[in-house]
């Protein structure tokens, strides 16, 4: 499905939550780089997630996660008194390897970059909607006051000119990471070993795997826990993987309605 | 968990989610513009259909209802596309590539041919000019009718949203039940009722394939099949079952008296769009609920390990 270049190396993020300190500074950037306008003042009552989530005004979203954990006690065993434990991460489109919105989008508005990244162009998009529903971790999104879709452009406009996207240059930890997809990989896989290796025996690659239901994504994520703790789908496929069956189911019920009304007609006159 | 006050049909699933918040954003398509092109265009497909065979048959008052119909059902569900547009003024745009994996380009690319197609037909019907070309056209949009009629069920399938998506095989046929019983109903409610043979049938054909279908969507699909089944949704597809049966019931009954027959005509049309709009909204309560979303994929996650 993706054509590369063979002098454009695939790009993407590799997003490792076990640093976030949960800063923002990656919601601030990329509203700053990308011009997205604000939806208003929102408190959500959420630790301290306001903005709830990604769409067509939130291309970085970071989401805090309050847990209750056992604290270990002198001697190293759990049994001490509840604690609590921070889970924080910055959620990002994923720049699927098979992109349902860009497979569903009826204008080509919606298209595969050199870099393998999954871009809007907002002259051609006529604000159909498609996309919304299509996309298996909800991302994208359709922008009220303005009628067309929006979402994370992995910076393309940078990327041309051969900086890093907003958010990762911004992010004061690396908890963002941007690169070449293969090299990222190896490095995740690093990492996870790890933080394995020193016992945070939930850490997860997320996104990573290139035979998953999306075929991998082109931003991944090191996660300390379920992804839908985080608000990620456990397991997203790609809708238009069954897009040959729904063809056919409609093509034979297409066949029963001619037949059905051909033989409604060949019956008695009255 | 349970809300208000609903009888639980499965216990209450566990499952772990981000502050109880939707993974998936609902479809920003709009009610009443969306459901309402899902019906009109079932409409107008079977209608085109029946307006053809009814031509070759040598039935002129069938044949008049039903092109007249598909035309105006055609025009009117361009019109609610159009209008759900977020820039309406880019409808064009959708002509502009042809993608296979697109169910709305493809959609695009029938409805255009479809809808010119049944408005010429229209025309020449009611002005009575052109009778052989119009018969080659109503011809054409005849054989597009039956695409017209189950395209849209692609059109939802082919999304993230778990209540559509899980449907994509009875989808199809339900459509193809609902788009049957509604031209039969238009039928119904128009013609004179010694003329109304082809319209019962297709009617009970319609109405066997709607209600089979939804018997296998609602039960099928664990906890994905529950908005089917549940809620203000499940009520509005009840009645839009209610009235479909008793449209096929009252056509019987109706065979001699016109009142009787117009009753049935408005009892299957009502009951077509009752179905789309539970349809369109159980997909909109499965995209709100991660349940929906976590449930799923943990069972197949887990199943697979």
């Amino acid at each position: 499905m993706t054509q590369q270049d063979a002098h454009t190396p695939r790009m993407g993020f590799f997003t490792d939550t076990s640093v976030c300190i949960g800063c923002k500074a990656c919601e601030v950037a990329c509203k700053e780089w990308n011009a997205v306008p604000t939806k208003g003042m929102d408190l959500l009552g959420t630790s301290y997630d306001n903005t709830g989530g990604l769409g067509a005004d939130t291309w970085r979203h970071v989401a805090f996660v309050e847990q209750p954990v056992p604290v270990p006690d002198a001697a190293g065993s759990a049994q001490g008194a509840d604690g609590m434990r921070w889970l924080m991460a910055s959620d990002v489109c994923k720049h699927c390897t098979h992109a349902a919105c860009l497979d569903v989008c009826p204008t080509g508005a919606l298209f595969r970059t050199e870099y393998g990244t999954v871009v809007v162009q907002e002259d051609v998009c006529n604000g159909c909607g498609y996309c919304v529903p299509a996309c298996p971790y909800g991302v994208i999104e359709r922008r009220e006051s303005d009628g067309r879709a929006f979402k994370c452009t992995l910076c393309y406009d940078r990327l041309g000119e051969g900086l890093e996207p907003a958010c990762a240059k911004a992010c004061p930890t690396d908890s963002i990471q941007f690169g070449e997809l293969d090299e990222l990989r190896e490095r995740a896989d690093l990492r996870l070993a790890n933080l394995l290796d020193a016992g945070e025996s939930d850490a997860r690659l997320y996104g990573r795997d290139p035979d998953d239901g999306v075929g991998g994504d082109g931003a991944f994520f090191l996660l300390l826990d379920e992804p839908e703790v985080y608000g990620l789908p456990p397991d997203p496929v790609v809708t238009t993987r069954d897009l040959p069956s729904m063809w056919k189911h409609a093509g034979v019920a297409a066949l029963t309605v001619a037949a059905g009304v051909a033989a409604s007609f060949l019956g008695r006159r009255s | 968990m349970s809300k208000r006050g609903e009888r639980a049909m499965v216990p209450d699933a566990e499952f772990r989610s981000y502050y109880g918040r939707p993974i998936l954003k609902e479809p920003a398509w709009k009610t009443p513009d969306v459901p309402a092109y899902l019906f009109l265009g079932g409409l107008a497909g079977a209608s085109a259909s029946s307006a053809a065979l009814a031509d070759v048959t040598g039935r002129p008052a069938l044949r008049r209802i039903g092109r007249l119909v598909a035309a105006g059902a055609a025009s009117a569900s361009v019109g609610a596309l159009v209008h759900d547009l977020g820039v309406p003024t880019r409808f064009l745009n959708m002509l502009r590539v042809v993608k296979p994996t697109s169910p709305l380009s493809v959609g695009s690319w029938v409805l255009a041919p479809f809808s010119g197609l049944t408005a010429g037909v229209a025309a020449a019907e009611l002005t009575g000019r052109l009778p052989r070309l119009a018969r080659l056209a109503g011809l054409a949009a005849g054989a597009l009718g039956p695409v017209m009629c189950t395209y849209t069920s692609v059109l939802l399938a082919d999304t993230a949203t778990p209540a559509w998506h899980e449907a994509y095989r009875e989808l199809p046929f339900l459509f193809a039940g609902g788009a049957l019983t509604s031209g039969a109903g238009a039928t119904l409610l128009a013609a004179p009722v010694d003329q109304c043979a082809p319209a019962r049938r297709m009617g009970w054909v319609g109405t066997g394939l709607e209600l089979a279908a939804s018997a296998v969507m609602e039960r099928s699909h664990g906890i994905t099949s529950e908005p089917y089944r549940t809620g203000r949704v499940g009520r509005l597809l009840r009645v839009g079952q209610g009235l479909t049966v008793a449209g096929g019931v009252l056509s019987a009954l109706g065979r001699r008296r016109r009142w009787v027959s117009a009753v049935a005509g408005a009892a299957y049309l009502a009951g077509g769009a009752c179905m789309r709009f539970g349809v369109f909204d159980a997909g909109r309560v499965s995209a709100r609920d991660p349940k929906y979303v976590v449930v799923p994929q943990r069972e197949r996650l887990n199943g697979s390990r």
